[in-house]
């Protein structure tokens, strides 16, 4: 086998360059290993973040010849190595050196989703679900949390000015997680309308294609949420018996009311990484 | 809010206080932190990587919970039993016992907080069979209940506004004069910066310490820094030296070596061969087991079928004991091309079959390894998985013997004995993490003054942290890690003898010196070179520990397997290894008697005994049991379930 040569982002918030790094192919290897013998030869402060190295915990996230994917999962024989490899951080998150980006949008939006509000239980004190309706929800819990449906997704990869108002793909397969929790009662419809940019998605789905886990963001989330959110909002019937019959249904204040802490996501949050609220983490 | 003090050569670090301070994030650190954040506490979770990506994702069976969803017959005192049977009898009874009682609460618990289990047809949370356990007792998510757990944990600690501080590596605990823990330093790994935490009550939830071995399923994580802590800080160590190699990691590539094969392979079918096709664990089944195992292969497969009338195939031998025939078999050269032996499925169930129970080893070999484990056999070999030693800790109140210091999950010690479970992991983090927190909540809301420590000390880690900065022409830190790896895999493997133990120490020596003369280039910011120089020192203590322990243990019990003593010795059966510093920094070990079980526990093991109203003995060949993961969700009835526990001596 030859050399392979991957062409690697350096630098932080200030800038930085492509730096190439040529090495050994080394058979069955992924994009991670030759990170890892990188930083075990020629840069050892090559920043990236990884974990578990099996697809499952989704640290690894970048972008790799432009398209986002985990670097464990990336094998190096299913790309072509005639040209150098370009190893790119994720673009829609701020840097914060090399190949690893402040993430903390996404612990910000988790802190404004109003959590699980269980029924009561069955007289035993435990739950009865069935499987079909738990396979639902099941799918959405696959999420690994890459962020890599964030980083594709235009609204807020194009448009900085949308974060604040913009849950993104991995925040609308939770809400439609709860949505569908066969023990939920909280209603979170206005929530995703009017703060969580629902409408913004124009159902592209990049965030689909990119799913490392498979999950069918769109057709089985976005969309789904979307007629719900529209069969609430702009149905006229169910405005006029909303206008004549008392609601039954617990408001969006109601639910916001269990959201842990500050309910909408202040610019101030979303901008300077230093800013985010110690809840966020220190990312 | 945090405030700032100065140190020597414009160095600052950034305080933070709460009443509790939770270090690491995987179960039973957000276990603990949640528990003493429903208190009211003032609580801080702080994490080496960013929430939600602990070690704790990639377990995949299931949490072991005696709720008796699928068998009515199980309860916690066969749980119990089965755990201190899989654990060789050296478990701390009292936590065998709580982890039994407390683990079905645990489950339901998570889902009151939106967990969703796999359903048995009427409802209720399915549970799926693993070694060693009597009945299905596993409540599960496919083959991912770890990202399940962690998850809910992760969305629960959210929902309460917990505070979390990630990417923060923690250094070191600090004593306050009255000798309590006080305060934890360490630094942001994005910044460099250095911080140090002050609390009422900590809680250490650091996981383990795979990483200072060369093949591996743990992740980069794993590498001691609470064993180190609580050691430096001068907490007893139990038993380091029990250590667990599972038989089935991946082999190849060799990037992917270590990563797990699940233990489902072979209850769902799967048999080992080596290079000459021939099913090899026949030639590995000790004498103890000979009573419960088949010794043909016609027996062994009638066995998925018909449990009653046929013996368990020797494939489903405990860990240890697959583990060493697979090294055996690899060393007599009859190892499979990459070094490992084959583990194969695909020639016995369907495509279909096998996509369907076990999709994430199909998916993890057709992206890593290119094989398709419906059409051609894997290849495997031991791998380490688990430290069941640790620190050791007061059943009930995860304390340790240091004041102000817990500990729960796989840095504690003695829940699991010589061997672990599996399925016990996932349940060990829920009850002693659950009992961590609220413990360290005790503590702290009776402890009286402000914790305080000694800014001399702090400036000492601070500067031992940044030395390898300054120094000019130093090794490479990766350089010492890759020759600590080589050492521990090669010496202080699977299979010890005492003369490469001690090899092994004088080479410890020599890689304590070269680690204290490490150079990294480049920035503080995530400079993984440097992240790592401040690894080794817990990587290297924590080598110590097991290295000792393995010397003293002169016999093998589970996960510790000695060459030049290869039986169990009862009296040995009896004590912990117990390690600890004394005020000079000396290792001292000393061997100490277990806690005594009281009668009516010790009436379980009792020969024939029958650990529940209608759990039978367990003599091999009647055994009956369940060999399927229940999937239709009804209880067996009618079918007596009497399968032995499979890792039980």
């Amino acid at each position: 086998m030859g050399d392979v040569t991957m062409r690697i982002w350096r630098g932080d918030q200030n800038g930085g360059q492509f730096v190439d790094y040529t090495v050994p192919e080394v058979e069955g290897e992924v994009v991670l290993d030759v990170v890892h013998r990188i930083q075990a030869g020629p840069a050892p402060d090559l920043a990236c973040r990884w974990n578990c190295k099996a697809g499952k915990c989704g640290s690894c996230s970048a972008e790799i010849n432009g398209k986002p994917r985990l670097m464990c999962m990336t094998r190096m024989d299913q790309l072509p190595t005639e040209e150098p490899i370009v190893l790119a951080p994720m673009r829609t998150f701020p840097i914060i050196r090399d190949l690893v980006t402040d993430v903390s949008f996404n612990y910000v939006m988790a802190r404004q989703l109003p959590p699980l509000k269980p029924r009561d239980p069955e007289p035993d004190g435990t739950y009865r679900m069935q499987q079909v309706d738990v396979e639902r929800g099941q799918e959405f819990r696959k999420c690994i949390e890459c962020f890599l449906c964030q980083d594709v997704c235009h609204v807020i990869r194009d448009h900085e000015e949308n974060k604040p108002h913009y849950a993104g793909p991995r925040f609308f397969i939770r809400y439609m997680e709860l949505e569908s929790h066969p023990l939920d009662t909280n209603d979170r419809r206005e929530l995703l309308r009017q703060r969580m940019g629902i409408g913004l998605c124009n159902i592209t789905k990049c965030c689909t294609e990119v799913c490392p886990e498979g999950i069918k963001i769109t057709d089985n989330a976005i969309i789904p949420l979307k007629e719900r959110v529209v069969d609430g909002a702009y149905d006229p019937i169910a405005w006029l018996g909303r206008k004549i019959l008392r609601r039954t249904k617990r408001s969006a204040r109601e639910v916001a009311a269990d959201a842990p802490a500050a309910y909408a996501p202040t610019s101030e949050d979303l901008g300077e990484r230093r800013a985010v609220p110690e809840t966020a983490g220190r990312a | 809010m945090s405030t700032t003090i100065d140190l020597a050569g414009g160095e600052t670090l950034e305080l933070h206080d709460f009443d509790v301070v939770v270090i690491g994030a995987g179960g039973a650190g957000l276990r603990a932190a949640v528990e003493a954040k429903q208190r009211g506490l003032r609580t801080a979770l702080v994490c080496k990587s960013l929430l939600g990506k602990a070690h704790t994702v990639m377990a995949e069976g299931g949490a072991a919970a005696a709720m008796g969803n699928v068998w009515p017959e199980d309860n916690w005192q066969v749980h119990f039993r089965d755990t201190m049977r899989g654990g060789k009898m050296l478990n701390n009874w009292r936590m065998a016992q709580l982890h039994a009682q407390e683990s079905p609460d645990r489950i339901y618990e998570l889902e009151r907080w939106g967990a969703l289990f796999d359903r048995t047809k009427d409802g209720r949370i399915l549970q799926r069979d693993f070694g060693g356990h009597r009945y299905a007792r596993l409540a599960h998510v496919g083959d991912r209940t770890g990202l399940e757990l962690i998850r809910t944990l992760q969305q629960r600690a959210v929902a309460l506004g917990l505070e979390v501080f990630m990417e923060c590596k923690v250094l070191r605990l600090l004593k306050d004069s009255t000798g309590q823990v006080s305060a934890a330093v360490g630094y942001w790994r994005p910044t460099g910066g250095f911080v140090a935490f002050t609390a009422k009550a900590f809680v250490l939830a650091t996981g383990g310490v795979g990483k200072a071995w060369k093949y591996t399923s743990n992740s980069w994580e794993s590498t001691g820094d609470g064993h180190a802590m609580a050691l430096w800080a001068g907490a007893d160590m139990i038993d380091m030296e029990c250590v667990q190699f599972h038989p089935t990691g991946m082999v190849w590539p060799l990037s992917v070596r270590g990563i797990l094969v699940t233990e489902g392979v072979r209850g769902d079918g799967g048999v080992l061969r080596n290079s000459e096709g021939r099913r090899f664990m026949f030639d590995y089944i000790p004498a103890m087991f000979a009573a419960e195992t088949a010794d043909t292969e016609a027996e062994a497969d009638r066995w998925y079928d018909d449990h009653i009338n046929n013996r368990r195939p020797p494939e489903l031998l405990p860990r240890d004991e697959v583990a060493r025939s697979i090294n055996a078999e690899v060393k007599a050269g009859r190892g499979s091309p990459h070094g490992g032996v084959f583990l194969d499925i695909a020639s016995r169930r369907s495509a279909d079959y096998i996509r369907r129970r076990l999709p994430s080893m199909y998916h993890q070999f057709k992206e890593l390894a290119g094989v398709d484990i419906t059409q051609e056999p894997m290849e495997v070999g031991p791998t380490c998985h688990y430290i069941m030693g640790g620190v050791r800790v007061d059943a009930d109140t995860a304390a340790t013997t240091v004041p102000g210091l817990f500990a729960a999950g796989e840095v504690a010690g003695g829940m699991h004995g010589s061997n672990r479970l599996g399925g016990n992991s996932l349940s060990d983090l829920l009850v002693f993490g659950r009992r961590a927190g609220m413990a360290a909540a005790d503590f702290a809301e009776g402890r009286v003054g402000q914790p305080g420590f000694d800014e001399a000390e702090a400036r000492q880690v601070v500067a031992d942290a940044l030395a390898p900065f300054s120094r000019e022409d130093g090794e490479n830190p990766y350089e010492v890690h890759h020759a600590l790896q080589e050492t521990m895999q090669s010496l202080v493997g699977i299979i010890r003898t005492e003369s490469e133990l001690r090899q092994a120490l004088d080479e410890l020596a020599t890689l304590e010196e070269r680690a204290s003369h490490v150079a990294v280039r480049g920035g503080r910011a995530y400079n993984p070179g440097w992240n790592l120089a401040t690894d080794l020192p817990s990587m290297l203590a924590v080598s110590q520990l097991v290295t000792r322990g393995a010397i003293e243990r002169r016999e093998s019990r589970g996960g510790h397997t000695r060459d030049d003593y290869p039986k169990a010795d009862p009296e040995l059966g009896k004590v912990n290894m117990v390690q600890r510093l004394d005020e000079r920094g000396q290792w001292v070990l000393t061997p100490e008697p277990l806690p005594q079980m009281p009668p009516e526990l010790a009436a379980l093991f009792d020969e024939g005994a029958s650990t529940s109203a209608n759990g039978a003995a367990t003599d091999g060949k009647a055994g009956a049991a369940t060999a399927g993961d229940g999937r239709d969700g009804q209880p067996r009835e009618g079918q007596q379930s009497t399968q032995t526990t499979e890792e039980g001596r």
